[in-house]
């Protein structure tokens, strides 16, 4: 890999120009409010058409991407994007939408939302979705929002409390603690499941509801979720549904019929819609058939990001009714097969059926491989990018101190998954015979070890202009 | 193996209290800094009540954010300016800088907090 780390500023030469206005444009009079000109010409790059082309190649090249390689980042769902989706948004009919056109000019986009609407629905058992929301997080307060106006409109207005299981992703506290509810954590049991002994004192009157991500963070089925369900309505709550985690259930398992309430989808995960930088995002919510006529609950004026989800209708369309389930299950027996050829060599610190994903307690370091303690799941996944893959998930969930996350995806074959497993056990073996080799690593990335306390306690984040 | 300090009094949450009168300093433990990695950002409260058990601060590190929780119900009357600008004293010297100062408002909650000797045996668990 070349490296390239110029900003587009830094290539600026007064006077360059990638184009020329005509004599007629630039003498043209603006009618405008002396008041709203501007008295100084803003900063901008003055570069030429072949400057910017080579600058942004150049930077796309020090990318890494799931066109590039293996991307195996757990919780995140990287899956392939197939081409088909970005050849559908860009039909020129969707691609010149614009949001405040007149309703009766855009049936053909209402078409696609009603029709992602049926099949979703039918995904997932819930009765109906809204677009609105651009991601997860935003989806998952509009689902509280929901969740909070319910209770409001029974009058029930004591209901305060949130249950969030210590496995969550950290979005669920943060997205209650925004809507204004209380968390209260329930605690793993020894399988790493939510221990429904744990959870059973902690409802009552005051709980508005629970949040749950199915299978957990640790990629495991919450097999006791019809009695979780039971308990919390049984106590009046509600149960909301984080879909991060909905790639491996895709066609087998619907949350509506596990007793959840709401739920939000995260299409640019389970439904291969670009993300990690490569595009926005898009978190539908659905709802139970009961919590309908809350839907209207709004944190957007707009249908969310319309063109991820047509790539996402784009998916379901091409895979059909008859696959969908393959690619849950193709995920599935992916990850259970990297962790059972791998349980050597990294500490398995749960050993039951994975889902999509699995959490290593980073390297085995039983006495027997003098060395191998030195080295950490840092160490790891820094030593990783020089064999050319995308670190795992690292440090999270926060149940293990070592934790290395790993999510292939059905996305790939079994000699992908064979070559990242030998890379695994070989840098298990070089953290047992020279660790120092995992402490420098990266040997062949542009740059090395980044000095992020630095950037964290002294951040740069603006280009000033030095001349 | 992390340092403890003779002399201190430890709460569960991994913060430590040093009294002085009718003042208690509270500061972070060397267990609690080591978890958390390279200190980042100290979040200080404002002058104001707290009580025992309370959240009344944040840390930020690389790895991640922890809420800082009041081992003593009382007034802060001053806090440690320095971390603002240096967040990582509290790295190099954990038990060298206090970050708050606290006006006791109940001096029998000193006996719910751990010494030196159970705080050890709390941390080698």
């Amino acid at each position: 890999m070349r490296y390239y780390d110029k900003l587009v500023f830094e290539l600026s030469k007064p006077g360059r120009s990638g184009f020329s206005l005509s004599q007629e444009w630039a003498d043209a009079p603006l009618d405008l409010d002396p008041a709203l000109l501007r008295v100084e010409a803003p900063v901008l790059p003055e570069v030429s058409e072949v400057d910017v082309v080579r600058h942004y190649t150049n930077l796309s090249q020090m990318n890494f991407g799931v066109d590039t390689g293996f991307y195996p980042l757990g919780s995140c769902t990287m899956k392939y994007n197939p081409k088909i989706n970005e050849e559908i948004a860009a039909l020129p009919a969707f691609l010149g939408l614009h949001p405040l056109q007149d309703p009766e000019t855009v049936k053909g986009a209402r078409t696609v939302l009603d029709w992602t609407d049926r099949l979703l629905a039918e995904i997932t058992g819930m009765k109906h979705f809204t677009f609105k929301p651009c991601a997860g997080a935003h989806g998952e307060l509009t689902g509280l929002m929901i969740l909070r106006e319910y209770h409001l409109s029974r009058g029930d207005e004591g209901r305060t409390k949130v249950i969030v299981p210590d496995s969550a992703h950290g979005t669920n506290p943060a997205s209650a603690a925004v809507c204004g509810l209380e968390i209260v954590e329930v605690k793993s049991n020894a399988a790493g499941l939510v221990d429904v002994e744990e959870l059973k004192p902690l409802l009552g009157p005051d709980i508005a509801g629970i949040m749950m991500t199915n299978p957990n963070t640790l990629g495991l089925f919450e097999k006791d979720i019809k009695e979780i369900a039971a308990l919390v309505h049984g106590c009046g709550g509600l149960l909301y549904y984080d879909g991060a985690n909905m790639n491996p259930l895709l066609g087998a398992v619907r949350p509506g019929d596990m007793g959840f309430d709401i739920m939000h989808l995260n299409l640019h995960k389970t439904f291969s819609t670009p993300h990690g930088g490569g595009g926005p995002g898009s978190g539908p919510v659905g709802v139970a058939e009961h919590l309908v006529p809350f839907l209207g609950v709004s944190t957007s004026g707009f249908h969310g990001n319309f063109g991820v989800i047509l790539r996402a209708l784009a998916y379901i369309l091409m895979l059909g009714k008859q696959n969908v389930h393959l690619a849950g299950r193709l995920a599935t027996l992916n990850a259970n097969y990297i962790k059972e050829c791998l349980r050597d060599a990294y500490k398995l610190p749960i050993d039951s059926v994975c889902k999509h994903e699995f959490v290593f307690d980073g390297l085995i370091d039983d006495g027997a491989c003098e060395g191998k303690a030195g080295a950490t799941t840092l160490d790891v996944a820094k030593r990783l990018l020089d064999f050319g893959y995308h670190a795992p998930t690292i440090y999270f969930p926060l149940l293990f101190h070592q934790a290395l996350m790993i999510e292939p995806t059905e996305t790939e074959s079994k000699e992908t998954l064979d070559d990242f497993i030998a890379v695994m056990h070989k840098i298990a073996e070089e953290a047992a015979a020279d660790p120092n080799i995992l402490h420098a690593a990266p040997h062949n990335a542009p740059i090395s070890r980044p000095d992020e306390t630095t950037a964290a306690r002294n951040p740069i984040l603006k280009w000033e202009n030095e001349n | 193996m992390s340092k403890v300090q003779e002399g201190l009094l430890y709460s569960e949450s991994h913060e430590w209290v040093r009294v002085e009168g009718p003042n208690a300093f509270v500061g972070i433990s060397d267990f609690a800094q080591e978890e958390m990695g390279d200190i980042t950002y100290v979040d200080l409260p404002d002058l104001d009540n707290v009580l025992k058990g309370e959240e009344f601060g944040a840390l930020e590190s690389v790895k991640a954010s922890s809420d800082l929780y009041s081992p003593v119900t009382g007034t802060v009357s001053e806090r440690n300016l320095d971390l603002e600008d240096a967040p990582e004293l509290l790295n190099e010297d954990p038990y060298g800088n206090w970050i708050i100062r606290v006006h006791l408002a109940n001096p029998a909650e000193l006996d719910d907090l751990m010494d030196a000797e159970a705080y050890a045996q709390f941390i080698a668990k």
